[in-house]
């Protein structure tokens, strides 16, 4: 049989029982790689579950730095005996399978074409320890201990990596280092090691990568960061899946950061609100009365949110909401990733509304992106909606560092001050385009004695804020509002272009997570002889580069994780795009991450088997007819 | 449709400590029915803030939606003011104090949009002891739908169409007694002497102060036999005459009978109330439940303070926030700085 051979090139999952500590175990063995310098992407695939569920970690090792998920197992490390059948069956032909050998596998289980590595973890287990959560626990660092043989993982830095984790307690160390000999010895002693997929450190990275002094790092976490950067003082929520990281993450700095050394008192407020309604209701008053507050929620709180997001486009109160997506409809997957709330944000509530809305691709992304959502809401008067994902959200991503300009000065929009109103000789006006960018000037609440006070409601009103049904009133604010939200369009981050190498008619056009796996799925088509152009959306309203890719190609894929292709549809609606045919929907919507294999599978499909005249570059075909 | 006042102010009109008219607290032409319970409410506000020398300026107004909901564009147009969405004004208010605990917060609200589609937001505004006034404008019914049936309308009471409401009502101002509010008071709309100082208390309270305010709505639910009706308030109110004495005031009496209490505020002012029964503990809260309840039992409604806890945690003390307002801090004090970043990448590696 033929064992599959790679250097710093494969896929591993290990399939656990949640609850039993293995998280931490998984995601030191990833951690350990990336101090290698070999480029990683973990991603944890987790049960709606608190205890006892199986539960799998998948790491992807890809020396030329792709971090989407590539598709197939080259290792599964199996601890769980309730996955153990499909677990099996998931590794590629000349793959690996190690599992705890303490009873021996049932031959059902036994393929022919996969290499069998039985560790009895669990007879370890019983005979090093007596405590019963310690048997569990140590479990996960022995099989990281084993794997640091057979994968050839420098065992420095996991110990480094062990002392990390343990600062602040430190007479956990020696036990850790001790539970990964455990399985270190037991490896070296029992097989030959390293087995034929392995790491090795020193080898020459992928340009993108290396140009980077790359950070590890979830994008829930680098969001939050984005907030307190940005002068975020209130954040309001409620918890849900997979957005709850968000706030803890804040409420995490804030203690740091945010607590007067003199006073103690807090620099911040954050609020676990009644529902989703009164979080963004919170968010929406503290930032009328002049303070930068935000709400992070996933699907399920958007909807809820929806009223309240009309009213601030209205009424343009300017608000931040993070929305990490999950698999929908209603409570669909709460724990499993997808990008299907796109058409709901983009027009969330009743009327004609249209929201901004930012598409992170990194964490490095969603930090930047979350402290420019505050300035654009602030300059914009209206919600600003970052769509990140769980996948984004809740993994670790190799990242570029973050990043923030020491001279970058918060833009707060058009707020006139006391003097502002005391040097003003016409009568102030709340929703009067003084500037013809649609864009009003506000005052905030409690500013001066006499000049500059408004009512705000979500009814129709005229320029001075007073209640009208008058039908013109009502017409000229409705475009006015058409009009500032053109002018977001010069205001909001512009999207990504690649050309690829060739000339060609055919694009790809993607966002967020799926990024990755869309420029590795590019890459394999490529050397197929498919070209085509890429264009990474990062925010809608779509500027006029968007337009102007979508003119210049023929046909484009617009591969999304959903399952009506919303940006699709979000483009046909938005765009002047001709002809829906021109736009073909890539899909994929199990929940799990798409991989670039999926991708790469379903444009060529399309080109070979579709109605679509083949789209083989011209030195190919000259190859071919030589 | 915009009404604007005429701006002629009466030359020998009374100015209060700050120089300010009775007009200054005024806000746009009412455009609610004449004769609705809500318009006297705003009345006794613009009197309470007069008199009270508050700065308009300093004070927010904020609404859900309902015809009691509209009321802030009827006074204090000097105070920036946010009508929101029907039953959602608590959290607005909250989010709104989070940012700027120094202005003085009114909150205006209906039986519809507090005791139905707002219950769950008032009950947490409740809990939360936010620093505000909220006032419930309570006539039994959807004013501004038309006259639907609210979850206060009292069981036996007919509705516009004749039928008997036979659900059990919800009484605002025990539930809140129940869930921890710190100053409770009703009143009737047509008791100005009661309820302009019930304001003011309401306003020196520090911490959440609910005004639960029978106020006739006289196109839908003011029928004889309503409990919601002028008529029958006028029957069945029992008051407990208040007064309300501002700091360093000297306390002067306005009535003669019944037992006196007083009670001194956070900031040194003083309510005093005339009570209708001595042994009622306007300090505790069992004994408050237990007053309402036994004027309920006989079908009388008892008015007045009804219940208050002097010093208590406000929402700012909860949480430890700062005593300078939020929304006055600037990017130095709020923004961490690219070298902290550094460090935050350095461990990330
Ligand atoms: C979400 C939503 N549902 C329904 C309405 C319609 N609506 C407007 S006011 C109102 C009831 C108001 O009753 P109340 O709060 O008692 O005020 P009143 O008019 O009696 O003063 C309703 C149901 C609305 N504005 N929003
Ligand atoms: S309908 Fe009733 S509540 Fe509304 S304004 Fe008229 S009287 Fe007042
Ligand atoms: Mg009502």
């Amino acid at each position: 049989m033929q064992a599959k051979q790679s250097v710093n090139d494969f896929v591993i999952k290990f399939a656990n029982v949640n609850g039993t500590g293995s998280a931490s175990a998984n995601s030191m063995f990833a951690k350990a790689i990336f101090r290698m310098g070999i480029p990683v992407s973990p991603r944890n695939i987790f049960p709606s579950n608190i205890q006892g569920m199986p539960t799998w970690y998948e790491v992807r090792v890809s020396q030329d730095g792709y971090l989407g998920r590539r598709g197939g197992i080259d290792i599964m490390v199996c601890v769980n005996p309730q996955s153990i059948k499909r677990d099996v069956a998931e590794v590629e032909s000349g793959g690996y399978f190690i599992y705890d050998s303490t009873k021996p596998l049932d031959l059902r289980l036994i393929r022919e074409d996969v290499n069998y590595f039985g560790i009895p973890f669990t007879d370890i287990c019983l005979r090093e320890y007596t405590d019963a959560r310690q048997r569990l626990l140590f479990k996960n660092v022995i099989y990281v201990g084993a794997l640091s043989a057979l994968l050839n993982i420098d065992f420095n830095v996991l110990k480094d990596l062990v002392a990390d984790q343990f600062k602040g307690k430190e007479k956990l160390i020696t036990p850790n280092i001790y539970a990964l000999e455990l399985g270190y010895q037991y490896a070296v002693t029992h097989f030959e090691c390293p087995i034929g997929i392995h790491l090795e450190r020193g080898h020459k990275l992928a340009k993108h990568i290396e140009d980077f002094d790359n950070i590890l790092m979830d994008g829930n976490t680098a969001a939050a960061l984005g907030a307190v950067y940005a002068g975020a003082t209130v954040a309001a929520w409620y918890p849900i899946t997979p957005s709850t990281s968000v706030v803890d993450a804040f409420d995490k700095y804030c203690r740091r950061l945010r607590i007067d050394p003199g006073t103690g008192k807090k620099n911040y407020a954050i609020i676990q609100a009644e529902d989703e309604l009164s979080a963004l209701g919170m968010v929406i008053g503290a930032n009328w009365n002049g303070a930068r507050a935000f709400t992070a929620t996933s699907g399920p709180g958007v909807s809820l949110m929806s009223e309240f997001l009309g009213l601030a486009y209205f009424a343009e109160v300017p608000t931040v909401l993070i929305d990490v997506q999950r698999a929908g409809p209603s409570t669909g997957m709460p724990t499993r990733t997808q990008q299907s709330d796109v058409l709901m944000a983009a027009y969330a509530s009743h009327g004609d509304t249209k929201h901004v809305l930012l598409f992170p691709a990194t964490p490095a992304e969603c930090f930047s992106m979350t402290v420019e959502a505050f300035d654009l809401a602030e300059r914009l008067q209206t919600p600003i909606i970052i769509m990140s994902d769980l996948d984004l959200g809740m993994n670790e991503w190799m990242s570029p560092p973050l990043e923030f300009d020491g001279d970058f000065k918060y833009d707060r929009g058009k707020v006139l001050s006391a003097a502002d109103l005391d040097g003003m000789e016409e009568r102030f006006g709340r929703y009067k385009d003084v500037d013809g960018d649609g864009i009003t000037y506000r005052t905030y609440p409690g500013v001066h004695p006499d000049k500059g006070a408004y009512f705000t409601r979500g009814t129709s009103r005229d320029e001075y804020a007073a209640y009208t049904e008058d039908g013109d009133e009502y017409v000229r604010n409705m475009d006015r509002l058409l009009r500032k939200f053109e002018t977001a369009k010069s205001l909001v981050p512009e999207p990504k272009i690649k050309q690829s190498e060739m000339e060609t008619r055919y694009g790809a056009v993607f966002f967020g997570t799926t990024a990755s796996p869309a420029y590795e799925a590019i890459e394999i088509l490529e050397k197929e002889g498919i070209d085509l152009d890429t264009l990474r959306i990062r925010s809608f309203p779509f500027n006029h580069e968007v337009e102007q890719f979508i003119r210049e190609h023929d046909r484009i894929f617009v591969i999304e994780q959903n399952r009506d292709g919303q940006m699709r549809r979000l483009l046909l609606n938005e765009t002047s795009v001709p002809a829906k045919e021109k736009l073909i929907p890539i899909l994929e919507y199990n929940g799990l991450p798409v991989t670039a294999r999926k991708i790469a599978g379903m444009i060529r499909n399309y080109v070979t088997h579709g109605n679509v005249t083949p789209l083989t570059r011209r030195s190919a075909t000259e190859e071919i007819s030589a | 449709m915009t009404f604007v006042k005429p701006a002629f102010r009466h030359p020998d009109a009374p100015l209060n400590e700050l120089g300010r008219s009775r007009q200054d607290y005024e806000g746009g032409l009412s455009t609610l029915c004449a004769g609705c319970g809500h318009d006297s409410v705003s009345a006794a506000i613009i009197d309470a803030c007069f008199e009270l020398n508050i700065e308009p300026h300093k004070v927010a107004k904020l609404s859900g939606i309902g015809c009691s909901s509209k009321t802030p564009a009827y006074f204090l147009s000097g105070s920036h003011s946010f009508n929101s969405v029907h039953g959602r004004m608590p959290s607005v208010a909250t989010g709104a104090n989070l940012a700027n605990r120094d202005l003085i917060y009114i909150g205006i609200s209906g039986d519809g949009d507090t005791a139905s589609i707002g219950l769950g937001q008032f009950a947490h505004v409740v809990r939360r002891n936010l620093n505000m006034t909220y006032i419930v404008e309570n006539n039994g019914c959807y004013g501004l739908t038309k006259g639907q049936d609210s979850a206060t309308m009292d069981t036996g009471s007919p509705n516009k169409k004749g039928d008997i409401n036979m659900y059990s009502p919800i009484d605002l101002a025990r539930l809140a007694i129940e869930i921890g509010a710190t100053f409770v008071g009703r009143s009737f709309s047509g008791d100005k002497q009661q309820l302009i100082p019930l304001i003011k208390a309401a306003i020196s309270h520090r911490g959440f102060a609910l005004l639960d305010v029978v106020s006739p709505c006289v196109t839908f639910n003011n029928h004889s036999e309503s409990t919601k009706s002028y008529e029958y308030m006028r029957g069945a109110n029992t008051d407990m005459p208040v007064d309300f004495v501002p700091m360093r005031q000297e306390i002067t009496a306005t009535y003669d009978s019944g037992a006196t209490c007083e009670v001194c505020m956070h900031d040194g002012s003083v309510v005093r109330l005339y009570k209708q029964d001595n042994d009622y503990d306007i300090e505790d809260r069992q004994s408050a439940l237990e007053a309402t309840n036994h004027y309920a039992k006989e079908g009388k409604i008892l008015t007045g303070l009804l219940y208050i806890q002097r010093d208590s945690e406000e929402l700012h003390d909860v949480l430890g926030t700062a005593r300078r307002p939020l929304n006055s801090m600037t990017e130095q004090q709020l923004c961490p700085g690219p070298r902290f970043l550094d460090s935050i990448n350095a461990g990330l590696r």
